[in-house]
């Protein structure tokens, strides 16, 4: 009966999207996925529409939502925190590109450590996550901290409950850096979580871990800088400690060889270079190679043709990195080697 | 006599009408009336059959194992929900425990002991309170119920219960503040009015002749509740406690608040668990794959049956009850 219950969520959301599109002009692009990006997407429509009196109408609700969404195609692109593999993006006849880099920052609350001043590795993070480091005062964290008076505090380690793009870079992370993760839980938008309290949304995970006193938990770089929660510092790539920063997320995406991977199916966990946040993730784009109507895909890569060259402030004023050049050079290449002629701005 | 002759004449024509215009009126009326109720019947048996039809994949795969499994895990979309039907149950059953008598008690008070002019303000109050939203108990327990949990009461409880068998593991762990213990709590505080409010009202019903009777017998305020007013309205008070209880069971998103959502299943009630209602909220919106879904649902096919046996065994036991009592009280 699985058709059945994807007929049910694709017409709840087929209503959810229609009733939208039907209260704006025709013209308006139409898309839904990802609740990450929604706000940097909304504020780029709001800039496009001025500009060039074209809309677009965004529908955050969620990745799982915008990949069923575009398969079903009742909208003119999907959006997933997660990239599709290229054999699930063949199959349905689909292509991807990235348009912004977020961040996925662990965040503490141990009485007498501020922000920054804690320092983790991979293989750390990944035993505290499966519990087996369960106290502050643990040998693995003094020994990464020497300077730090740590308390015999036992570690909440908090988590998301929804499935969720932040939740699968956080799980990717940890699977490349412990095998036992890797093998016991698996990286995906939803794990089954070995321990600790989960809590719903961003929000609700900057919540449980400034209320709770030992917490640890993980969530997207604006929730930290806007929370004011202590964040830490991580062990990356090339075993630098580094903060995370718009530069250090950038710097994540920088060496990587988004060229020559196909359909840039590429995580930007653990990426080499000497500045780079160990735990990124870019959000992406779905839309068709051969699309029916390639005239409405034209004006949404038209869209974020635009927003690569101008919408860089506004992405940063959200605290979301926008991509480097090299990268967007790589995505107009893919664009014209993948889509229909006709489909390509 | 003409007149009175016709007059008879067009009031016997008129009335004919008019009685065939009730007799229509009625029988629409009835034929509305009936449609309600069948409405009813058909929405239930429409869920009941929905349910059925999105969870089958999940009945397929995971048959009865799906409720004594603990694992959930959607990445080998292994799923069973022993701990959402334990914590379903676990945080109902202690919110029960200290509503029913609390919200009893504020009923008796109400009734027979409150001083005229508290009467109002209490009452309103009490009404006041079950018409708050879940989701502000959600957040009023989670960011000042909570942190005082943590700080205070549960290391108090850990420290009182530290060497006492049984009870030490009940109350163990480190205190986070949230958990299976809390969401109770919360839900006791919850369905708290629906009781009190249900029970004040039948408490009210209670013939004064009665009461005044077995005070001029010299009975106590206590034997007077005790022995008259409770037996009397046991049906009521039975009635509000099942509403209650149907509440706490499905609630949402105060409980997803506070309980920790973790799938596991803990001796600590201070231990973060989840329920059946929180697991569905917080993960059908991006549940991917075949089997994620109707497992969510199969879950709420539970919840839905768990409800319903609830109050079904609240009909036999007020039917049992009305036996023994040789159907004297309501």
């Amino acid at each position: 009966m699985k058709p059945f219950v994807n007929r049910l969520i694709g017409i709840a959301a087929g209503i959810a999207v229609a009733c939208a599109a039907t209260s704006t002009l025709a013209a308006d692009i139409t898309g839904a996925g990802a609740t990450f990006p929604a706000p940097i997407y909304v504020k780029w429509a709001e800039d496009y529409k001025a500009k060039t009196g074209i809309g677009l109408n965004y529908q955050a609700i969620g990745s799982g939502g915008g990949i069923q969404q575009i398969k079903n195609k009742t909208v003119d692109f999907g959006a997933s925190d997660k990239p599709l593999a290229p054999g699930e993006l063949a199959a349905a006849g689909l292509t991807q590109f990235p348009t912004v880099i977020g961040g996925v920052v662990p965040v503490i609350n141990v009485p007498g450590i501020k922000a920054g001043e804690m320092v983790l590795d991979g293989a750390t993070l990944a035993n505290i996550c499966l519990g087996k480091v369960a106290f502050w005062d643990d040998a693995s964290i003094k020994k990464l901290n020497p300077g730090l008076n740590l308390p015999h505090l036992a570690i909440a380690t908090v988590h998301r409950a929804d499935g969720s793009g932040t939740n699968f870079i956080f799980t990717n992370y940890l699977s490349k850096m412990s095998p036992q993760w890797g093998s016991q839980v698996g990286a995906a938008t939803s794990v089954e979580w070995p321990s600790g309290v989960g809590a719903k949304g961003n929000e609700g995970v900057a919540g449980n871990v400034k209320q709770t006193v030992g917490a640890l938990g993980y969530v997207e770089f604006a929730y930290a800088v806007q929370n004011n929660i202590a964040y830490v510092r991580m062990i990356n790539h090339d075993g630098v400690a580094v903060a995370p920063t718009a530069a250090a997320f950038q710097a994540a995406s920088a060496k990587t060889d988004w060229v020559h991977s196909a359909d840039f199916y590429v995580v930007l966990t653990n990426q080499a270079g000497h500045d780079a946040w160990p735990i990124a993730g870019a959000t992406f784009i779905l839309v068709y190679k051969h699309p029916q109507d390639p005239a409405r895909v034209k004006q949404v890569l038209s869209f974020y043709k635009w927003a690569y060259a101008n919408g860089g402030p506004a992405a940063e004023k959200l605290t979301y990195v926008p991509l480097p050049q090299s990268t967007v050079d790589a995505i107009f290449k893919s664009w014209h080697d993948n889509i229909d002629a006709a489909a390509v701005p | 006599m003409v007149s009175t002759d016709l007059n008879e004449n067009f009031a016997a024509s008129g009335r004919d009408a008019a009685l065939r215009r009730f007799t229509r009126g009625d029988s629409r009326f009835r034929l509305l009336t009936q449609l309600a109720a069948f409405l009813v019947v058909l929405i239930f048996v429409g869920i009941i059959i929905t349910l059925f039809i999105g969870a089958e994949p999940a009945i397929k795969a995971f048959g009865w194992g799906f409720f004594t499994s603990s694992v959930w895990n959607p990445v080998t979309e292994k799923f069973g929900a022993f701990p959402l039907i334990y914590g379903t149950l676990v945080t109902s059953a202690l919110a029960m425990i200290v509503a029913v008598p609390v919200g009893i008690g504020i009923a008796i008070f109400l009734t027979e002991l409150c001083p005229r002019q508290l009467k109002r303000p209490i009452g309103i109050a009490v009404e006041l309170l079950a018409g708050i939203p879940s989701i502000i108990y959600g957040i009023w327990g989670f960011f000042i119920f909570v942190p005082f949990f943590q700080t205070t009461i549960e290391p108090w409880l850990i420290g009182i219960f530290a060497n006492i068998p049984i009870l030490q593991d009940m109350f163990a762990g480190p205190p986070y503040g949230i958990g299976i213990f809390t969401a109770a709590l919360i839900l006791s505080i919850m369905i708290l009015p629906f009781i009190s409010a249900v029970t004040r009202d039948v408490f009210a019903t209670v013939p004064p002749i009665l009461k005044e009777a077995a005070y001029g017998l010299g009975c106590t305020t206590w034997e007077v509740m005790w022995r008259i007013v409770l037996p009397y309205s046991r049906g009521g008070v039975v009635g509000g406690a099942m509403l209650a209880l149907g509440r706490a069971l499905g609630e949402t998103m105060a409980v997803t608040f506070v309980v920790g959502n973790a799938h596991h299943i803990n001796m600590s009630l201070l231990a973060p668990g989840t329920t059946i209602s929180a697991t569905v909220a917080n993960e059908f919106a991006e549940a991917l794959g075949d089997l994620y879904i109707p497992a969510l649902i199969y879950a709420g096919l539970i919840l839905f049956i768990i409800t319903f046996l609830v109050l079904a065994a609240a009909q036999l036991m007020l039917r049992s009850l009305d036996q023994r009592s040789g159907g004297g009280s309501k």
